[in-house]
């Protein structure tokens, strides 16, 4: 059971984050591409159905090249287990001993795995999943069983940024999503949420409510202002582990439907360039953190839309305001990547908001989307597409992106 | 269609250049050395060696060709056996077989391998596709943890003890101590062995190779050239290769020995009971159980039986790594892969000073390699009469 970390001595030196090894070929990566989406999926023939692993150019039966990463059983058997006392690895020397398992799964193969404290020693089953390690690449860990608490574990914790006993900031607590994600947060077990709004003159709705959370404080945060922000970073930028970057400006409608560049700008000022000024001051302190003991620096989450991955016509320049966010933050995750920080980016399908009273059902309730950001936390995954419009665009845009665009602009 | 025997092969000049912990040098310093020394010990010229067979991993980014030119060697039959545990097995049946063909009249077959403080951990970081996707980004940093699940699992199948591994351990440091050449000089004791700190378990710190610096290597060539040359030689009486055996079983319990042993004893004309020596490959005291199970001096899963029933130094019931095997010599990379045939050639040829099987006229040599990603690929084994 994991204990409540004690008050850091200030005077001590912060341990520098090391990494596990993040070498992987390229047909391995495929891995990484279902894991940081939270899927196990393992190559499979399309010819003969062979399921293989490790990765390979060519299926290890047939010889056939049309392999295909498909979703696979997690059940299996571990057949044998070790606990590392010594490594030449300095991530893992710096964690040892550590537990690692063989298992041989239903569907085939017989993979290495980090093994869970709570399995029992061979022979005993196991479900595998495949979980982003901090260097952000798939590795698989053998479980007890599908609802094991990985956080719980000191070995899994690892690949987890769960929110119990950490410190949190959302940007934005005026909206009915920042709200949800507070208590979301909270309910989790969060040790202190700092809550930001960027016009605190004014009382919002929801706002007594959100100050009742005894884990929260609010605090004037508008991410237009680089001043503010930069005063912000100062004052708690070394004390936060998961940064919720939930701010938006969201307006509908194309190009031709609107006068002028002041509302295509003010979307670009919260939503690209307000991620930015955070990335700029919040970024190298939590980059310093990123192995400050048990509560460290952990993750940083981006609420995007699913229209980042193509644009939607009727809600035009706030699409193209996503994409920018989308790829700054992967540079963002780029970099915060040799601190083990997990960058998130969360792209929902429309939420149930003011701005998209006109969108037909369904629509994502913020609770549902503040959900979905505790799990990806908890679970160690790096995409989450909350919501069945986002679920069924991403299907659409992974089978086809062209086809999709197409499909947008009728 | 039978296999053609090994007629008129010659197996002489073993040489090992002293091993060391770690080496500033380059692998192309130790294989020169180990060049040097056939040459010094069979009185042939660079220019008689007209065969040349190479094994090494740090010999990079050379490869056997690169290395005539640093040599100044111009042979007519050239060849790269990367394949570590097995490359001596692989080194000489190749070159026996082209000197049967008359494709080189003098193989030199060198292995080596330098370690500089760190390059350990780079091999390890880089040692093959497989290792780099699915077995290093789990710290074990090599092949300590595939083996730990091997030991384990075959402790737990078969009841073998840590005791059981021991002995084996002990009574080959006990043949290591009248090796020259062995980094180990300390006598150990089943205690020392029992007490030793886990690395990882059921593996401790004796159940591991110590990884060092180091060359051996051997000359092919023909009986008659071996005879006007004045050497002692042994002969190739029988050998076996195999890669990748017995790929679905979802643990290593057994390679390709078990396959083809067979063949072996057939081509031999003797038989396990008629050996007088065995070298294993030892990288870890597991492996040379699987060894003597595979290659039927017992019969799978009574290898606990077995090793309570035998002594395994030089002076006892079955002779087992003579020299003291990689676990009490050191691993020198690739040269580890021919460490028991070099040690196999003194004992047939009556150079074992100090260690010397009595009678000793037939012996097996094994080799075992490549942990790719959980189990070791490459086989292979020979044996050598006087």
């Amino acid at each position: 059971m994991l204990e409540r970390p004690k008050r850091k001595n200030p005077v001590l030196r912060t341990r520098q984050p090391t990494l596990p090894p993040g070498a992987r070929s390229r047909i391995a990566l495929g891995l990484t591409a279902a894991a940081a989406l939270g899927r196990f999926e393992l190559q499979q023939c399309r010819d003969c159905g062979t399921v293989q692993y490790p990765p390979r150019e060519a299926c290890q039966q047939c010889l056939s090249i049309r392999l295909d990463w498909k979703p696979q059983p997690q059940e299996g058997e571990l057949l044998s287990h070790t606990v590392l006392h010594h490594s030449n690895d300095l991530f893992f020397r710096e964690r040892l001993p550590w537990r690692l398992g063989l298992v041989k799964l239903e569907c085939g193969p017989t993979v290495v795995t980090h093994l869970h404290d709570q399995v029992a020693g061979p022979p005993s089953k196991v479900v595998v999943a495949a979980k982003l390690d901090r260097a952000g690449q798939a590795v698989l860990v053998a479980l007890p069983n599908k609802e094991s608490n990985m956080a719980e574990d000191r070995q899994t914790r690892e690949f987890t940024s769960d929110p119990k006993f950490r410190k949190v900031l959302v940007t934005d607590g005026k909206t009915g999503v920042g709200q949800a994600l507070v208590k979301a947060l909270a309910a989790a077990g969060a040790d202190l949420i700092w809550v930001g709004h960027s016009e605190p003159w004014k009382k919002f709705a929801g706002f007594d409510e959100l100050k009742a959370i005894s884990q929260v404080t609010l605090l004037p945060l508008d991410l237009t202002d680089s001043k503010n922000v930069r005063e912000v970073a100062a004052e708690i930028g070394g004390k936060v582990d998961i940064l919720v970057n939930n701010a938006e400006y969201h307006r509908a409608f194309g190009i031709s439907n609107r006068a002028g560049v002041d509302t295509a700008r003010a979307e670009m000022d919260v939503n690209y360039f307000g991620l930015l000024r955070l990335a700029q001051e919040f970024g190298p302190v939590m980059r310093s953190r990123g192995a400050d003991g048990l509560a460290s620096a952990t993750a940083w989450v981006n609420l995007l839309s699913i229209y980042a991955l193509a644009n939607f016509p009727s809600h035009g320049t706030f699409s193209a305001s996503k994409a920018a966010a989308h790829s700054l933050s992967q540079c963002l995750r780029a970099e915060m990547r040799p601190a083990g920080v997990r960058v998130i980016n969360v792209l929902p399908g429309p939420i149930d908001d003011e701005w998209n009273q006109l969108m037909p059902p369904p629509k994502v309730a913020p609770p549902a989307l503040a959900g979905a950001v505790v799990k990806a936390l908890r679970e160690g995954v790096e995409d989450v597409y909350p919501g069945d419009v986002a679920q069924e665009w991403l299907a659409r845009w992974r089978d086809n992106p062209k086809a999709l665009e197409k499909e947008l602009s009728t | 269609m039978s296999r053609r025997g090994y007629e008129g092969v010659a197996v002489a000049v073993p040489v090992t250049v002293p091993y060391v912990r770690y080496s500033i040098r380059a692998a192309h310093w130790w294989l020169a050395r180990c060049l040097a020394g056939l040459l010094r010990e069979s009185g042939l010229k660079k220019q008689d060696i007209d065969g040349l067979s190479v094994s090494s991993f740090t010999l990079a980014p050379d490869s056997a060709i690169g290395l005539t030119q640093h040599l100044g060697l111009s042979p007519r039959w050239l060849d790269h056996v990367p394949f570590g545990g097995a490359s001596g097995m692989v080194m000489l049946r190749r070159a026996a077989r082209a000197v049967q063909a008359g494709d080189a009249d003098v193989v030199a077959c060198i292995a080596a391998d330098t370690n500089h403080v760190d390059s350990f951990r780079l091999t390890l970081a880089n040692f093959s596709q497989f290792a780099r996707d699915a077995v290093y980004p789990y710290g074990a940093g090599g092949p300590n943890a595939s083996f730990a699940f091997l030991t384990a699992y075959y402790m737990r199948t078969f009841g073998a003890t840590r005791e059981d591994f021991g002995k084996l351990c002990v009574a080959q440091r006990s043949n290591a101590l009248k090796f020259e050449h062995a980094l180990f000089k300390k006598a150990l004791s089943l205690e020392e062995y029992l007490s030793a700190r886990p690395i990882a378990d059921p593996l401790h710190l004796f159940d591991c190779v110590m990884p060092c610096a180091g060359a051996d290597g051997f000359l092919v060539l023909t009986e008659e050239r071996a005879k006007s040359l004045g050497l002692r030689y042994a002969r190739l009486r029988a050998t076996i290769e195999r890669h990748n055996a017995f790929a679905s079983d979802p643990v290593q319990m057994r390679a390709g020995w078990a396959l083809d042993r067979a063949d072996l004893y057939e081509q031999a004309g003797a038989g396990p009971e008629n050996m007088d020596f065995v070298e294993t490959y030892d990288d870890y005291p597991v492996i040379s159980l699987m060894q003597l199970e595979d290659l039927g001096f017992c019969e799978k899963g009574e290898g606990p039986a077995f090793i309570r029933k035998h002594t395994f130094t030089w002076d006892g019931s079955l002779p087992v790594n003579t020299s003291g095997g990689q676990l009490s010599v050191g691993q020198a990379g690739a040269a580890g892969g021919s460490l028991g045939l070099v040690e196999a050639l003194r004992q047939l040829t009556d150079q074992a000073t100090g260690r010397q099987v009595k009678d000793a006229k037939l012996g097996l040599v094994s080799g075992f390699g490549m942990i790719n990603f959980d189990r070791g690929l490459a086989c292979g084994a020979a044996i050598l009469s006087c």
